[in-house]
């Protein structure tokens, strides 16, 4: 492997890597925020036991998202140096106004949270822990601005004399239409990644014969919370992909052709549920159709045509010329590795969905105060968290590797993006001590959240009267 | 004033503000190894940078994306360049992170020995990669005309840098236990300003050397200025802390960094990455700069939301005021002249 198949793989490790935290701490933030608010407004205790509970589990997966966020600020510039010099002047500015305005947000209100129990009053901490949220929610519009610009770039000037894209409308980037719909599909995706954590960790300690009867109440709450979250999410999610696909039919029309492995175009076309063919997908054996539903997905009319790979390319070669300096990433040129599109669009939606259809199960089986029972039940409970991580990774891994060659869509291909002077073995050391390291970290970080999830929650602290305010031991401590 | 120098300024802006508030959360990393005698006072030394590391790392990231957005260029041609040294930081960030977060989470000897060590390790390793980052950029790289990188590993490893990395080690380890000094109580806050007294004197030899040779090399009347005040509140600190005042002492060590970084931005303008290939190949300002228009656009962000920016995090300092000692830690002793309760409360 050379540098640049080398410098691809690591983005792709450490970048899928740090989104499976991500969308937990996107989504579970914003839980727990309404869990203390429900506290604040109710003073009852069970929402003061679960905000600190979840607030526990989601302070661990915090950390490895800080952690490994850092990378990514930093991989640009070490190995896409061509790329940064290339694009600096209109990819830098959201990542620096992420920066700005939602990590020093975060990172100093969520240290407010952690250490304010005892300084702040109560609504005033609440109001930390929804600081943070927010900034968790201005920091993807940020960085997903950033990669939707890559998607389709608007609102820059190519300056020959330079040999540089250059901002002319920031308005523009800000406002892409492919990021209009990006964030809320994101952001759902992430609630529902959030929700599906809670609802995991709930209903197992709800059944677990260990929990006090009592407590079974409480974890109800989160229970029906976490499922409701999760179903309505669910369907947002649907809706806004439904508009995303449709954007990209428009500024990327080559990426849906190979989330069906369309060779010819047709119209109207159908949507295979799974295909069984040759590894590249231009001849199929075996498949199960719905008919006219890529129309539907594609262009919004049961009848629209929908363009075939083959038509794509010959438009391609004409507008692009015969070899944008990739052919080495597909024999036929401009065009993705089909199986992958093909097959991680259909993981994307087959577990989101599947999480969906199960915080409808959940709701049905725990109305008026029922408890799940059952062996079967530690499975949803176990796959419940998995489901949405997934289907993020798998999301990304589509739109990510669906824009190959390309770097820019249309701009700059993968393969000029990469820094010219880092040799391979630098860029090896690199991926293999991040992979070590990362995998060390997911063994530990499972491990410390299993047992924080078996202890389940704390009581509610009792106030000791005896000691002076200023003398007591700090409620949270490292 | 030009936008390029205005962003050059606010980059220098930004790195002064990592090294004088991560400076003091290194420096407590470092101590976790010298200073604290148990468990509990290794409690307490985390405890006293708990809420607040996190934001004081965030200010590198904002360098970093500032210098993305402002001077693509720069960042490129940096990172790329300088690939094996930030790898080494970035992986010893990330140790360090984890280790603050997840050594009290179990509550098993081996399990947090192994986080210390790594929170040490974490600590050192960017105390002292800093450094060589920084003489590095001063005194200039090889770049050739593509303004690509063209040294090695090896031109990276120079007597100069060292000494820079050398000079950041030691003033972090300072500032740190004066820091700690002022935010603790006890034993433990004066065994700090003992020791910060004793290695500071070491301290100021580097740092006086550093700089006499940072001004030999390339500097100028600012950066002049800037070095004596650096030296000068260095040794002011030092004097205070040997008298007991830490609040001061503390001023010291932030102005000295603070006036140091300056004086090394002061001695580098304009350039932002001399080559020491062929003069006419170095990055500058101008020639590594981004567009008129994004600078504009970037000046009107950083114009609002700096200021936000710093209240909040003021406030957050502002709420944390409080010393710490061994009777804050849960599970540690209970305050002296008290009568400890009968019944503990479960821990909240
Ligand atoms: C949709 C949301 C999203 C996406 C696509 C990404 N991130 Fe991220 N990132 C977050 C949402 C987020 C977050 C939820 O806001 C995190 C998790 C923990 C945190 O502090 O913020 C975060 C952490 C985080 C941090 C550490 C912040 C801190 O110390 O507080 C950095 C430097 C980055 N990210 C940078 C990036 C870059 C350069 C990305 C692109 C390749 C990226 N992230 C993808
Ligand atoms: C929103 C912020 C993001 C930005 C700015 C971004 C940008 C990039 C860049 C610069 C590359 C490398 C160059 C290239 O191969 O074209 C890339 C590739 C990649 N990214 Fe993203 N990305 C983002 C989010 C993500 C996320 C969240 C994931 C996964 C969870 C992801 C998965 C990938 C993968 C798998 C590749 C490798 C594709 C390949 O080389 O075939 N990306 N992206
Ligand atoms: C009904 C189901 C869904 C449809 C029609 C759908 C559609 C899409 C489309 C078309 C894209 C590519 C956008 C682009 O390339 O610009 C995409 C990306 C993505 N999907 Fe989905 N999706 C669905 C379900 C899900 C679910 C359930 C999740 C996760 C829980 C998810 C997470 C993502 C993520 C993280 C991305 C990449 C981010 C982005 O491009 O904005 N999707 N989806």
């Amino acid at each position: 492997m050379d540098a640049l198949d080398l410098a691809r793989l690591q983005f792709g490790a450490v970048t899928v890597y740090h989104f499976l935290f991500v969308p937990i701490t996107i989504g579970l933030s914003g839980l727990v925020a309404f869990c203390e608010t429900r506290w604040v407004m109710s003073h009852h205790e069970h929402w003061l036991r679960l905000t600190k509970f979840f607030g526990k589990l989601f302070l661990i997966n915090f950390a490895i998202g800080v952690a490994t966020g850092l990378v990514q600020e930093f991989q640009f510039g070490m190995n896409w140096s061509a790329y940064s010099r290339f694009v600096g002047d209109i990819f830098g500015a959201p990542l620096a106004i992420e920066g700005l305005l939602a990590f020093f947000l975060e990172s100093t209100f969520l240290g407010l949270w952690i250490f304010g129990w005892d300084r702040l009053s109560p609504r005033v901490h609440a109001a930390c822990i929804w600081a943070v949220h927010i900034g968790t929610l201005l920091s993807a519009y940020f960085i997903l601005a950033a990669n939707s610009w890559m998607q389709h770039p608007v609102g820059y000037r190519f300056n020959p004399r330079t040999g540089r894209a250059e901002l002319d409308d920031f308005a523009a980037v800000l406002f892409n239409k492919v990021q209009l719909v990006s964030f809320p599909h994101t952001v759902l995706a992430a609630y529902m990644t959030g929700a599906a954590f809670m609802l995991g960790v709930a209903v197992w300690l709800q059944m677990r014969s260990r929990t006090a009867d009592r407590d079974r109440v409480m974890y109800g709450r989160a229970t029906r919370l976490s499922a409701v979250v999760l179903l309505v999410a669910g369907l947002g999610v649907a809706v806004s992909g439904d508009l995303q696909g449709k954007v990209m039919t428009e500024v990327q029309p080559m990426k849906m052709a190979s989330a069906e492995a369309l060779y010819q175009t047709e119209q109207p076309a159908s949507f295979s549920i799974l295909t069984i063919g040759s590894l590249d997908g231009s001849k199929e054996t075996f498949s199960v159709k719905v008919p006219r539903l890529l129309s539907f997905l594609a262009t919004g009319s049961w009848t629209g045509k929908v363009q075939g790979i083959n038509d794509l390319r010959a438009h391609y070669e004409k507008t692009y010329g015969a070899d944008p300096g990739a052919t080495y990433y597909s024999a036929g040129g401009y065009t993705p590795v089909i199986p992958v599109t093909y097959w991680a669009f259909r993981i994307m939606i087959g577990l989101g969905s599947l999480a969906a259809a199960f915080a409808a199960l959940v709701l049905w089986r725990t109305r008026r105060g029922r408890i799940p029972r059952g062996r079967r039940w530690l499975w949803v409970c176990l796959s419940m968290p998995l489901l949405p991580v997934f289907a993020n990774s798998f999301g990304w891994i589509f739109t990510e590797m669906g824009r190959q060659p390309w770097s820019v869509f249309g701009l700059m291909t993968t393969a000029n993006a990469v820094s010219p002077g880092v040799p391979a073995w630098q860029v090896l050391t690199s991926l293999l001590s991040f992979t070590l390291l990362y995998a060390v970290l997911a063994v530990v970080e499972v491990g410390l959240i299993l047992r924080t999830v078996r202890s389940g929650a704390a009581e509610a602290p009792v106030d000791d009267p005896s000691l002076d305010p200023a003398d007591r031991p700090l409620v949270h401590a490292y | 004033m030009e936008l390029t120098t205005i962003w050059f300024a606010l980059i220098a802006v930004l790195w002064i503000g990592y090294f004088c508030l991560e400076g003091f959360d290194f420096g407590v990393g470092l101590l976790f190894g010298i200073l604290a005698r148990d468990d509990t006072e290794r409690r307490v030394l985390l405890n006293t940078i708990g809420p607040v590391w996190d934001g004081n790392e965030v200010w590198v990231i904002v360098a970093g994306g500032a210098t993305f957005a402002a001077f693509p260029e720069w960042y490129a041609t940096l990172f790329s360049g300088f690939y094996l040294p930030l790898l080494l930081i970035l992986l010893a960030l990330i140790v360090r992170n984890l280790a603050i977060e997840y050594r009290s989470k179990k509550d098993d000897a081996g399990w947090k020995q192994r986080w210390d060590v790594l929170f040490v390790a974490g600590s050192f390793v960017p105390a002292l990669l800093w450094g060589v980052a920084f003489g590095n950029i001063v005194r200039g790289v090889p770049i050739d005309a593509h303004k690509q990188f063209t040294g090695t590993l090896f031109t990276l490893l120079n007597p100069y840098a060292l000494l820079g990395g050398l000079t950041t080690l030691l003033l972090f380890l300072t500032h740190g236990a004066i820091f700690v000094s002022l935010k603790t109580d006890g034993d433990i806050r004066h065994r700090a300003r003992a020791f910060a007294v004793r290695v500071g004197a070491g301290t100021a030899v580097v740092v006086v050397a550093f700089l006499a040779w940072t001004q030999g090399l390339t500097g100028n009347t600012g950066s002049a200025v800037l070095f004596v005040v650096g030296a000068g509140a260095l040794v002011a600190g030092l004097a205070a802390a040997w008298r007991g005042r830490e609040g001061w002492a503390f001023c010291g060590t932030m102005v000295s960094i603070g006036a140091a970084v300056a004086g090394l931005f002061v001695a580098l303008f304009p350039d932002v990455l001399p080559s020491t290939t062929d003069a006419a190949w170095s990055l500058t300002t101008s020639n590594a700069s981004a567009t008129h228009y994004a600078l504009t656009v970037m000046t009107w962000v950083a114009v609002i939301f700096t200021p936000i920016v710093l209240v909040y995090e003021s406030w957050s300092y502002w709420v944390f005021r409080k010393r710490i000692s061994i009777h804050h830690i849960p599970g540690g002793p209970p305050p002296p002249l008290r009568t400890a309760p009968a019944e503990r409360s479960t821990p909240r």
